[in-house]
């Protein structure tokens, strides 16, 4: 069984800077890590693995630096790692880093279970997962909250989706997305981070996947989409009247704004 | 460029149980603006039970209404089931613009039709308008919420998901006329997956509230929730949570605003013993007014709060709630 986890390297949120005159994001004093919810997704797989025997491959599509992420996640217990590395990769959007992901893992062959987080936090769509699998052809079983059960043929999972949660059983080749829920991901250990730093990380390029896929559907020219513009909004700015030490004068103002906004509940 | 070969906007009228989800009537209202400015037709498409009343889209300003029906495949959500019938109906159609209601179903489905389509698809778009070169612009957030992009599409159709709550409904007028084209659903199904059950149908729509009130780990058991779900109720809104309240298990995942939870956006948003991680924040800062109630004055809370209670929820939720009930007894006697 092969399960392939599917990573980005994003900048630390925390610390990237937004620049509102310019409109620009600077990400030079913010570090990059794993996508949180990739850290989910790969802990999904390692489970599944530790009781099927299951081979676990990472795959991540971005700048040569990228290779940090995936000994990372060597070091939490992947068994390798592919790098997608080609500057005409660079300006992708949804559909080029969907269709560049697949072609990947196309050429990767044989896989049963593809894992990914359910969006980025620089990103942000939570698109390129169900994207993956609609050009795959297979299956998908997005907002995974936790997985009920599992074999080398099917996994059983919970499903956060249309207003509800429903419990899915899906054979593989199967994609799933999962939520932050799903689990709690391990920390690299000992053993593995020595793994990793000796390991050998498959790095790909445009030349690589070229009987799989065009060049003309990657990088910018394979992305249909294009940023025209970006505003940094300002923080909405808020009244901000502060109350202290006197409840009753606030408890009092409260009820004007309640009154004022009609949300008195006249049933009671 | 291409010809004029793709024309008209299409909206994806998601439903459950035969209900209709309000965005795509949200979708309707803001479709018939771009519809106008492109002067072409405003489509809707729903799949579901051929006794659907999808007159109510017609009744929202729909020229035509598409019904793919069937009796039952419809009624569990099947992503790949309802792509292939999406996609069939837009290569035949060919509209130049679809719009999809950015709900759990939504985002979870667009990106596998866009993806047969061979088009692009942008997530979560807050505004839509269109361009002088007659295109659509789509406004979404990036950077968990820090940035707006302004994206357009080179391919048709262009698509996004929309959020929900963005946009005014549609008007509801009963003499509006349209054309309702019923469909029979294409029927290969989906042999891999299987939806066993829904496992929950606890009936909370915090996202549909006027007024939510939430609880941080300020509340330590079930027994100090009531004092907010009197609150809530006093109020006609439901109760929120923070995501460290979900996970001690004292409120399901259904009550969780946030990034990774709802994101809300009432009248009022009362914020009760919520520091303000940003992940809060980012599910209910575009609220109407928002009251935080917090013993610490440093909490992050309060640099988004209209109202900034700096005391303990203890004491002052009891007193609100008293001085409510003192109100509408006044009101009551008067």
């Amino acid at each position: 069984m092969t399960i392939i986890v599917l990573i980005k390297q994003v900048p630390d949120m925390e610390k990237v800077k937004f620049d509102r005159e310019k409109g620009r994001i600077d990400r030079s004093s913010a570090g990059t890590e794993i996508n949180p919810f990739d850290l989910n997704a790969l802990e999904a797989a390692l489970v599944i693995a530790e009781k099927t025997g299951a081979k676990v491959a990472a795959v991540s599509m971005g700048p040569p630096q990228a290779e940090e992420s995936l000994r990372e996640a060597i070091a939490r217990g992947a068994d390798e790692g592919i790098l997608l590395s080609d500057a005409k990769f660079g300006g992708s959007d949804v559909k080029a880093t969907s269709s560049l992901l697949s072609a990947a893992i196309r050429k990767i062959g044989s896989y049963d279970l593809i894992i990914a987080g359910i969006q980025t936090v620089d990103g942000d769509t939570g698109q390129v997962g169900p994207e993956v699998a609609g050009i795959l052809n297979i299956p998908h079983i997005s907002n995974v909250e936790s997985i009920r059960d599992f074999t080398e043929e099917s996994i059983e999972v919970v499903s956060n989706v249309w207003e509800g949660q429903y419990l899915k059983r899906g054979k593989y080749p199967l994609l799933m997305t999962v939520t932050k829920d799903v689990n709690v991901p391990r920390l690299p250990n000992f053993k593995n981070k020595m793994k990793a730093r000796k390991a050998e990380i498959t790095k790909w390029d445009c030349s690589d996947l070229k009987e799989i896929i065009d060049e003309s559907r990657l990088g910018v020219k394979g992305s249909p989409t294009k940023v025209k513009k970006i505003e940094v909004p300002a923080q909405s700015q808020r009244e901000g009247k502060i109350f202290k030490d006197s409840s009753s004068e606030a408890v009092l103002e409260m009820l004007d704004v309640f009154k004022k906004s009609r949300v008195l509940n006249k049933e009671v | 460029m291409e010809e004029k070969e793709y024309t008209g906007v299409l909206v994806f009228a998601e439903q459950k149980k035969g209900d209709i989800h309000k965005v795509a009537y949200e979708l309707l209202g803001k479709g018939k603006t771009l519809a106008d400015k492109l002067n072409c037709s405003l489509m809707a498409v729903v799949l579901g039970h051929p006794d659907i009343n999808v007159k109510e889209l017609v009744y929202r300003g729909a020229d035509k209404v598409y019904h793919i029906e069937d009796e039952m495949i419809f009624s569990v959500p099947d992503e790949v089931v309802y792509a292939e019938n999406l996609v069939e109906l837009i290569k035949d159609i060919k509209p130049e613009i679809c719009l999809f209601g950015a709900t759990t179903f939504g985002r979870s489905l667009a990106p596998r039709v866009a993806a047969v389509l061979e088009t692009g698809l942008t997530a979560d778009c807050t505004d839509l308008s269109i361009d002088d070169d007659m295109k659509l612009i789509q406004i979404r957030p990036a950077f968990s919420e820090n940035i707006l992009a302004h994206i357009k599409s080179d391919n048709y159709p262009q698509m996004a998901t929309v959020r929900y709550k963005e946009f005014d409904e549609a008007d509801r007028d009963e003499t509006n006329t349209g054309e309702i084209i019923k469909i029979n659903a294409l029927k290969s199904g989906n042999s891999l997956v299987e939806v066993i059950e829904e496992i929950s149908n606890e009936n909370i729509n915090i996202a549909d509230a006027d007024v939510v009130v939430s609880a941080g780990v300020g509340i330590k058991s079930t027994e100090d929730l009531k004092m907010i779900q009197e609150l809530a109720l006093l109020l006609g809104g439901e109760v929120g949570a923070s995501r460290a309240l979900v996970e001690t298990g004292i409120l399901s995942k259904s009550h969780q605003v946030g990034y990774s939870g709802n994101r809300v956006k009432p009248k009022i948003y009362i914020a009760c013993g919520i520091s303000g991680a940003p992940q809060h924040l980012a599910g209910m800062k575009e609220s109407g007014i928002i009251i935080a109630i917090n013993n610490d004055p440093s909490a992050p809370i309060f640099k988004v709060a209209d109202y900034s209670i700096v005391g303990d929820i203890y004491k002052i939720i009891p007193e609100l709630i008293e001085t409510i009930k003192n109100e509408e007894l006044r009101v009551k006697n008067y």
